[in-house]
């Protein structure tokens, strides 16, 4: 009976223990949660929160979202600047994967692989992602990027140190550092054109509509719909980044 | 009150103080208003000037080209795509014109043939499609199968 009675409030003990150990854990954990998790969804559904599609099926490869871009934010012309671009993969029969991207794609592509060696070639558009969770924001040591209530990652000009943290932290390689500012740039998602009602500047000039801008809580929106109808992927999905582009025939090739 | 607390409050007191002065000199003004970062910065990156127009702005005065464009294979593609940036044009219509691209190449980004596209859209080998003309002597680019000769 006694040996019972000692196993019993050993129990109890190690329960209570568990408990307020847990709590105290919640506890401290918790404020560190804005660390881990950068930004969350956002509670308001009545405002947008924006997102982005890329059918690649549709991409043609003519790089004028490429071009446009660099016009309309002032992006250097250098063919290593970019803030969008597009790559050409091609998967030959024996398996081997070629990846090339002539000045983003500006200046068109050339198939230099005979068509008989092609198993399957496509274009991937690619650009910053807006992750929800980005990596980027979470390296910033002084807080010059940062997630908008919108969904959009943006950059402190006046504020970034150039430190180039973010741009080693980006999985999907879409920022630079700036040769005249000397700070990080990156894709707005085109914020002073979606903030007065517009379309991004890629978007306005994709002649096949393979680019697609929309409100991820419009639930009869355009991207929503796009995303309803296709099967679609976001890049490195095992980094967890809470990417929100979604790719419409993303093959497993696509890094 | 401990004498030793007499001269330790008045230090902390001008620490606490100092560091408050310090810190509103040092953090910028909205900075932690919705996150770790300036709030006035979105303010900023939506202000910066526009380059493109769009299809919309165009329509406005171009009706005409707009309705034309509509009814060929390039229904349903920007201005801006081959005429360039047009919103310097939308604000004052004199004060600037607006790229008139007629480069084979430049209609070679889409029309040249690529194994990727090639069912995608009409394609032909810029080398041997007529390679002495311009693709606009014969291509109405607004109405691209309507061809002049």
């Amino acid at each position: 009976m006694g040996h019972n009675r000692v196993n019993q409030s050993r129990r109890n003990f190690i329960k209570a223990a568990a408990a307020a150990g847990g709590l105290l854990a919640t506890g401290i954990v918790n404020p560190f949660n804005a660390v881990i998790f950068a930004s969350e969804q956002p509670t308001d559904p009545t405002k947008p929160w924006w997102g982005y599609g890329i059918d690649i099926e549709k991409c043609i490869g003519c790089g004028r979202c490429a071009n446009a871009c660099k016009t309309e934010n002032n992006v250097p012309r250098e063919p290593f600047y970019f803030r969008t671009w597009v790559e050409q993969y091609t998967i030959k029969n024996d398996g081997t994967v070629q990846v090339e991207s002539p000045n983003g794609g500006i200046d068109g592509f050339e198939q230099i692989v005979p068509d008989d060696e092609i198993f399957k070639s496509f274009f991937v558009p690619k650009m910053c992602n807006h992750c929800h969770k980005s990596p980027c924001v979470q390296a910033c040591p002084v807080g010059a990027t940062y997630d908008t209530p919108d969904g959009v990652v943006l950059v402190d000009e006046s504020y970034c140190i150039g430190c180039r943290y973010c741009v080693q932290a980006c999985p999907y390689g879409c920022r630079y550092i700036h040769p005249e500012k000397n700070v990080v740039d990156k894709c707005t998602l085109c914020y002073h054109r979606i903030s007065k009602g517009k379309t991004t500047a890629c978007v306005e000039v994709c002649p096949t509509h393979a680019r697609i801008l929309g409100d991820l809580n419009d639930k009869d929106g355009e991207l929503v719909k796009f995303m309803k109808n296709h099967t679609c992927l976001v890049l490195k999905p095992h980094l967890n980044t809470g990417s929100k582009l979604y790719y419409n025939a993303l093959s497993g090739e696509v890094r | 009150m401990p004498p030793q607390l007499k001269t330790l409050i008045p230090l902390f007191a001008i620490f606490i103080v100092l560091f408050l002065v310090g810190r509103h000199l040092v953090v910028p003004e909205s900075f932690g208003e919705a996150g770790h970062y300036r709030f006035n910065s979105i303010v900023e990156n939506a202000e910066k000037p526009l380059q493109y127009a769009d299809k919309d702005a165009c329509n406005e005065c171009h009706e005409d080209y707009v309705m034309e464009m509509e009814s060929d294979m390039h229904a349903g593609l920007s201005c801006e795509t081959c005429h360039g940036p047009g919103f310097a044009h939308y604000e004052e219509p004199d004060s600037s014109r607006l790229l008139v691209p007629d480069q084979r190449e430049f209609c070679g980004l889409c029309h040249q043939r690529n194994f990727n596209r090639e069912k995608k859209l009409a394609q032909i080998d810029l080398k041997e499609h007529y390679p002495e003309k311009k693709c606009i002597e014969c291509h109405n680019p607004h109405l691209p199968w309507d061809i002049t000769e």
